[in-house]
């Protein structure tokens, strides 16, 4: 077999980045350039400085990833990119950027969703199992997918309101912790015990839907309660009260899911995968299933970066997908209109 | 050495190719439609139409700003990375001094006008002085109404350019009177092939650092300031 060689460029939020994944499964290269430390005065990431920084990153990015690899670009089979979703104006210019490279060098473009991607970081750790259930837990999302081939994505359950990052940093900037806080939470909550009763959204029966405002809200007025009456809360108990209810409601769901659908794998996918609490309690449930194998991949692909983009790209190549000249960012890109079946 | 010359920075969207002095092609809509399914396309286009091979471009211009911060990244990102990956170098040229090069046969001073919402404007002053485009007054973030009382000083005529000058029509007759003249639709679309023109002898600048001149703080960034400035 030919050897297959995909350039991922990934700008969605605010990691610019770029890599090279050979054969869909070996990283080559994976470069990213993080911004966080410039949206942190702002308590969280601010959308024109994000634009900002992708265009003054991005040629050094690829330029780094190209080089780290040892390519040239005519060694190349194809370049995939982030088209959604995100920020518009992020997306963007990893949009014009690889159009620009397909252009240049008349290679094949191939448009990538940005969870379809989280989701095959775990191809770079281990060869998929169809059926499979993957867990896909972001700041921006929190869904579990069902796949019964490559490139088949079925949604059956997301969140109605927060993504579970999103309710981690709400939580966290009540408790005064830096942007972003989800981390700070985590590591909090494994000082601390679960003493608070919050709420669990379970939802309707048999639902796979996730909602975490209520949480969030039940969190925020403790807090606040507790200030007016001037008494004192742990910050460590509350985390892990906190952290307790989310992780207790992912886990349920997936497992009861993952048995429902008969799947042979459990993917966990996003930058919450980074939790200790929610790696812990899933591997716990998962040793009791019998024939499920469950793949978390390591802290550096769960955050977006572009060889997950490329693991992704190179699966959709091979089915035939493409874009042309027009392709455009779009912040609401559907995953499920993206699936191939 | 062919030139291709990209203007995104208003709702005009240009491309255009120089073969040495020569203005061979030409692509301007000026429409309200999103730059960035149409701008590879266009030049993908018309480098076909006029028979030349991507490789053979020698040297890429780009009008890196002021103007709408999103169409500015649609053209610098698509500048850069073709001038980057082809290995050709990259020259920015003020998107006002390439609206002001439609006043070269006009007597007097030229005033680029883009829009900046809230009764102020990017623009700076121009001038020909024997046939070359001559900077007057630096391109910057105004307000109108100053800028007229500005340009009052200078007691001559003064060629409006852009769309938008429309906009502030009133305003600029107000305080200039008769010396407030306003360009007609045909010269408010900037013409990319002038754009090629203008950056042909510039020196080439770093691909890797090339980026729009916004002429502006992002608003997060200004309140930033603002809030810590007493600290
Ligand atoms: N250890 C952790 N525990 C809980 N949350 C965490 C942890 N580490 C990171 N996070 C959270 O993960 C989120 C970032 O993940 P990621 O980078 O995948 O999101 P995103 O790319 O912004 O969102 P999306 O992929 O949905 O567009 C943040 O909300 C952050 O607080
Ligand atoms: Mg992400």
């Amino acid at each position: 077999m030919n050897k297959q060689y995909i350039l991922g460029i990934e700008t969605s939020c605010d990691e610019t980045a770029a890599a090279v994944i050979k054969n869909g499964t070996e990283i080559v290269s994976n470069v990213v350039a993080s911004q966080i430390e410039t949206h942190k005065r702002f308590g969280g990431v601010v959308p024109e400085i994000a634009s900002r920084h992708h265009v003054e990153q991005i040629t050094i990015v690829i330029e780094e990833a190209m080089k780290k690899a040892g390519l040239d670009f005519s060694q190349l089979t194809g370049v995939a990119v982030t088209a959604g979703p995100g920020l518009v104006g992020a997306l963007l210019i990893g949009v014009e950027a690889a159009k620009s490279i397909a252009f240049a060098h008349s290679l094949p473009l191939i448009p990538v969703h940005h969870i379809a991607g989280h989701i095959y970081a775990n191809r770079l750790i281990t060869e998929m199992q169809f059926p499979l259930l993957s867990l896909v837990v972001s700041g921006g999302h929190t869904e579990l997918i069902y796949m019964e081939e490559h490139g088949h994505f079925e949604v059956i359950g997301e969140t109605r309101d927060d993504a579970a990052g999103e309710a981690y940093d709400k939580v966290a900037r009540v408790l005064n912790c830096p942007y972003p806080g989800g981390p700070h939470i985590d590591r909090m909550a494994s000082e601390g015990e679960a003493t608070i009763d919050f709420p669990r959204a379970w939802l309707e029966e048999g639902s796979y839907d996730f909602s975490f405002s209520g949480l969030k809200s039940a969190v925020i007025n403790t807090v606040h309660n507790a200030q007016q009456r001037g008494e004192t809360i742990v910050p460590e108990n509350l985390a892990a009260s906190f952290q307790e209810s989310v992780v207790e409601v992912l886990v349920e769901k997936t497992i009861r899911a993952a048995k429902e659908y008969g799947v042979k794998q459990i993917l966990l996918a996003g930058g919450v995968a980074a939790n200790n609490g929610l790696r812990t309690e899933l591997q716990k449930a998962v040793e009791n299933l019998e024939g499920i194998e469950l793949v978390i991949p390591p802290l550096k692909l769960c955050t977006d970066n572009a060889a997950m983009i490329a693991a992704a790209g190179s699966v959709f190549y091979e089915k035939g997908i493409r874009a042309d000249y027009t392709l455009n960012a779009n912040p609401g890109l559907d995953l499920e209109s993206f699936s191939i079946k | 050495m062919k030139i291709l010359a990209i203007d995104t920075s208003t709702n005009v969207l240009g491309v255009g190719i120089v073969n040495h002095e020569k203005v061979i092609g030409e692509y301007i809509t000026n429409i309200k439609r999103n730059h960035s399914t149409r701008v590879l396309p266009v030049i993908d286009f018309l480098l076909k139409d006029c028979g030349i091979d991507k490789s053979e471009i020698g040297k890429i211009v780009v009008a890196n700003g002021p103007g709408s911060y999103t169409g500015l990244r649609i053209g610098v990102t698509i500048g850069k990375t073709l001038a980057w990956t082809l290995k050709v170098p990259i020259v920015g040229v003020s998107s006002l001094k390439l609206m002001a090069a439609s006043g070269r046969y006009f007597p007097g001073l030229i005033s680029p006008i883009m829009d900046a919402r809230r009764g102020n404007v990017f623009t700076g002053l121009y001038k020909y002085e024997d046939q070359k485009l001559m900077l007057v007054e630096e391109d910057k973030h105004r307000s109108a109404e100053e800028w007229g009382y500005r340009l009052k000083e200078y007691n001559q005529p003064v060629l409006f350019v852009g769309d938008d000058s429309n906009i502030h029509k009133e305003t600029f007759t107000n305080i200039l009177l008769n010396n407030a003249q306003f360009a007609p639709s045909s010269l408010n679309t900037a013409k990319p092939g002038e754009l090629g023109l203008l950056g042909k002898d510039l020196d080439g600048e770093e691909a890797h650092l090339f980026k729009p001149n916004y002429l502006r703080l992002t608003e997060a960034e200004a309140k930033w300031r603002d809030e810590n400035r007493e600290v």
